[in-house]
């Protein structure tokens, strides 16, 4: 039964608000990854705290100052196991100033859960969450319209959210929306179908999550496999041996694919896909494996080893998306440290094409600033060309962080248009 | 294309195996830190999937309370014959006899925290540049804030408010010189994700872990193993019972559980029944609210 279990990431993005932390709490207590110990505790904060019976969301707070403000300032992760799928939850805040922790939940997220008040409708929030997901090419979005006990589980008002949401994302980059009302508090429609909304003929929330289809998330057709080290064991047995050992990033390898190792250009066969259990027929994103090439050529860490008749582009200046994710602002014409997959290089920010309104989707277009938390496309120049995909096409080859020299900092966050 | 997915446990697999070639890549000088736990056996045991066909390329550092399970030193002796590996030792008790940490005192003194000068010492003298820990983030609150590379600053602190974003796999393990990493590739496993891999994999795990009788007391609402370094209280007996245990900690601290589960299989179908956390029979966490939280701010593991 275990076996053939996969492994589902999603985001949650949310205030205190909008019941992001009861929800989360509920799916853990409905799904028992709870354990008594644990809600023994929340239950005597709770009492503490004057709260009538046990408050779900305290279940989520994690550092002592998220206990004492009772908000989120950073990423945490939880965990919960079905009898069908594993799920880790990114739980990040939601306000606009932590815009670099829902940036970075969503980077490696199948799903986000997206919240709305019900009394509410879509508000800015809704609008920046949705907005960070399609960004970060999250492949299924969940619109969860929340609190519906407190609008009289009206259908009318859940249609009118729905349409609303329609309205506003359909100028975004989402492709896989769904919908479902509920009540975490009570827990409609989370764990269990409502029987209160008997007219929403949908699945619950976590029916919606195991089965959710997502074996084609990662792209299987673009071959990329990034080189992290050179195994060389020069012991018995393995005189010889040179494996290049990484994750593949995206695409299937065999034995006998005729490859290029960029960006010397060089081409070879592969020769075998070795695990600590043994040779491959076929290896697929996103394992860790060696490689062996038939050819003894020079490889080392940042190259990048794609089939000969499907390749990456090599870019020496791109544009990009870019999340500024530090208190010191973007310094234009500045140098940075760039890194892409495995491979590191020196960058600067050319230009500050246009910024983001995050809630209205708008362009600003005159101001080339760039702070902790914006959004902006720019162009960025590299000493040595990239091997690079769209972001769109390739989440891992499409991707780059910048680092600061100065503070050693991971300063923003890149996808490559 | 539907067969081209991993299982959640070779994906978990996957992953570690990535972050484990990424300290290697990135660092100059990384140990695993190693308790005997099961958590750090399983790192040890992915960093060999890692690094084959080549050996092992981290010391082993073991930070000795001098509060063992002999069996726990065992095994750890075994470990270090059968992969080959370096082990470096850290030892509280020296710390203790040069007079650089005081014993604790009072009814529930452990050597716990005193672990923290130890280790931070180890890492120092050992100039160690990236401990890698069998840490996980289900484990507990603080926990589950960590990153898979973890800055410390050159007093070995961790600040959980002003924390490196991670964004896809992308790690960064830039650091200045007296200043080191943790790296946690086992972030994302839970206790009933380890012992899932282990029984798959068969991974052999100290003896302790399986149900055994063993003298014991009953204390803090757990089973207590009787030791040389064990004073009994008034009122409390020593008793024999079948028990196992549940993390591997200090002999003074870590209560046992009554169980018959005494082989690999019946251990996963406790643990998937069980009621109370990993970690609720480990006296030292239960001291506040955020006593995890605090040690690690002073660089506990």
């Amino acid at each position: 039964m275990i076996d053939n279990n996969q492994l589902l990431r999603f985001t949650t993005a949310g205030s205190v608000d909008d019941g992001k932390s009861t929800l989360i709490g509920r799916l853990l207590y409905d799904s028992k990854a709870i354990f008594e110990d644990q809600l023994d505790a929340v239950a005597a904060t709770s009492k503490r705290k004057g709260h009538d019976g046990v408050d779900l969301a305290l279940f989520t707070d994690g550092l002592r100052d998220e206990r004492e403000q009772g908000i989120t300032i950073d990423v945490a992760y939880r965990y919960f196991t079905t009898p069908k799928r594993k799920f880790i939850i990114a739980d990040t805040p939601g306000h606009i100033q932590y815009t670099r922790n829902m940036v970075t939940g969503a980077s490696t997220a199948n799903a986000a859960l997206i919240l709305i008040d019900a009394r509410h409708g879509v508000i800015e929030q809704t609008k920046r969450h949705t907005f960070i997901a399609s960004l970060l090419q999250i492949p299924h979005v969940i619109v969860c319209v929340n609190k519906m006990d407190l609008v009289d589980y009206s259908e009318t008002v859940y249609t009118d959210i729905v349409s609303q949401f329609e309205e506003f994302s359909s100028k975004l980059d989402v492709k896989d929306v769904r919908f479902l009302p509920m009540s975490a508090l009570d827990g409609d429609n989370v764990v269990n179908r409502s029987q209160n909304m008997k007219w929403f003929k949908g699945a619950a929330l976590l029916h919606t999550l195991e089965t959710i289809h997502i074996g084609s998330d990662l792209n299987k057709i673009d071959a990329r496999f990034p080189v992290q080290t050179v195994l060389r064991p020069q012991r018995e047995g393995f005189i010889d041996y040179r494996g290049y050992a990484g994750r593949l990033a995206s695409g299937i390898l065999r034995p006998g694919d005729e490859v290029t190792v960029l960006p010397s250009g060089f081409n070879s066969k592969i020769k075998t896909l070795d695990t600590e259990k043994g040779s491959l027929k076929e290896a697929y994103a996103p394992m860790s494996i060696s490689i062996t090439l038939e050819n003894d050529i020079d490889v080392s860490r940042g190259d990048m080893i794609v089939k000969v008749n499907n390749q990456p582009k090599p870019l020496q200046e791109f544009d990009a998306m870019l999340c500024w994710l530090h208190n010191d602002a973007a310094k234009p014409r500045a140098k940075y440290t760039i890194v892409h997959t495995s491979n590191e290089q020196k960058a600067m920010l050319k230009n500050v094409v246009y910024k983001i309104d995050i809630n209205s989707f708008s362009r600003i277009e005159d101001d080339t600033s760039l702070n902790m938390n914006e959004i902006a496309r720019v162009t960025v120049k590299t000493t040595r060309p990239l091997m690079v995909d769209e972001y769109r096409e390739n989440r891992v080859t499409g991707s780059f962080i910048l680092i600061d020299e100065a503070t050693h900092e991971t300063v923003a966050a890149g996808m490559i248009v | 294309m539907s067969k081209y997915y991993l299982n959640y446990l070779d994906e978990l697999e996957s992953e570690a195996i990535y972050i484990l070639r990424e300290v290697w890549a990135q660092f100059e000088n990384p140990v695993i830190l190693f308790s005997g736990g099961k958590d750090s056996i399983l790192v040890t045991h992915l960093a060999k999937k890692a690094f084959y066909p080549s050996k092992i390329p981290f010391s082993l550092m073991h930070v000795d309370t001098g509060h063992n399970f002999p069996e726990t030193i065992q095994f750890r002796d075994d470990l270090v014959k059968e992969f080959g590996v370096q082990l470096l030792v850290g030892s509280v008790q020296e710390a203790i006899d040069e007079g650089r940490v005081a014993e604790e005192r009072g009814k529930n003194a452990t050597r716990n925290v005193l672990q923290i000068t130890t280790l931070l010492d180890a890492i120092e003298k050992n100039k160690v540049d990236c401990a890698i820990g069998g840490g996980r983030r289900d484990e507990e609150k603080a926990r589950a804030k960590e990153r898979f590379f973890s800055h410390r600053d050159d007093f070995g602190q961790w600040d959980p408010k002003n924390q490196r974003p991670e964004l896809w796999n992308i790690l960064n393990g830039k650091h200045f010189e007296g200043e080191h990493f943790r790296a946690f590739p086992i972030s994302n496993w839970t206790e009933m994700d380890v012992w899932n891999y282990i029984l798959r994999e068969n991974i052999e795990v100290p003896s302790l872990y399986l149900a055994h009788d063993r003298d014991v007391v009953w204390r803090s609402d757990s089973w207590i193993p009787v030791s040389d370094h064990l004073k009994l209280e008034e009122g409390e007996k020593i008793e024999n019972k079948k028990v196992r245990f549940r993390t591997l900690g200090d002999i003074t601290i870590t209560g046992g559980l009554e169980s018959e589960a005494d082989t690999l299989e019946k251990i996963v179908a406790e643990v998937a029944a069980m009621k109370q956390t990993e970690r609720g029979n480990r006296t030292d966490d239960k001291r506040s609210e955020s006593a995890m939280e605090d040690r690690k701010r002073q660089g506990y593991f």
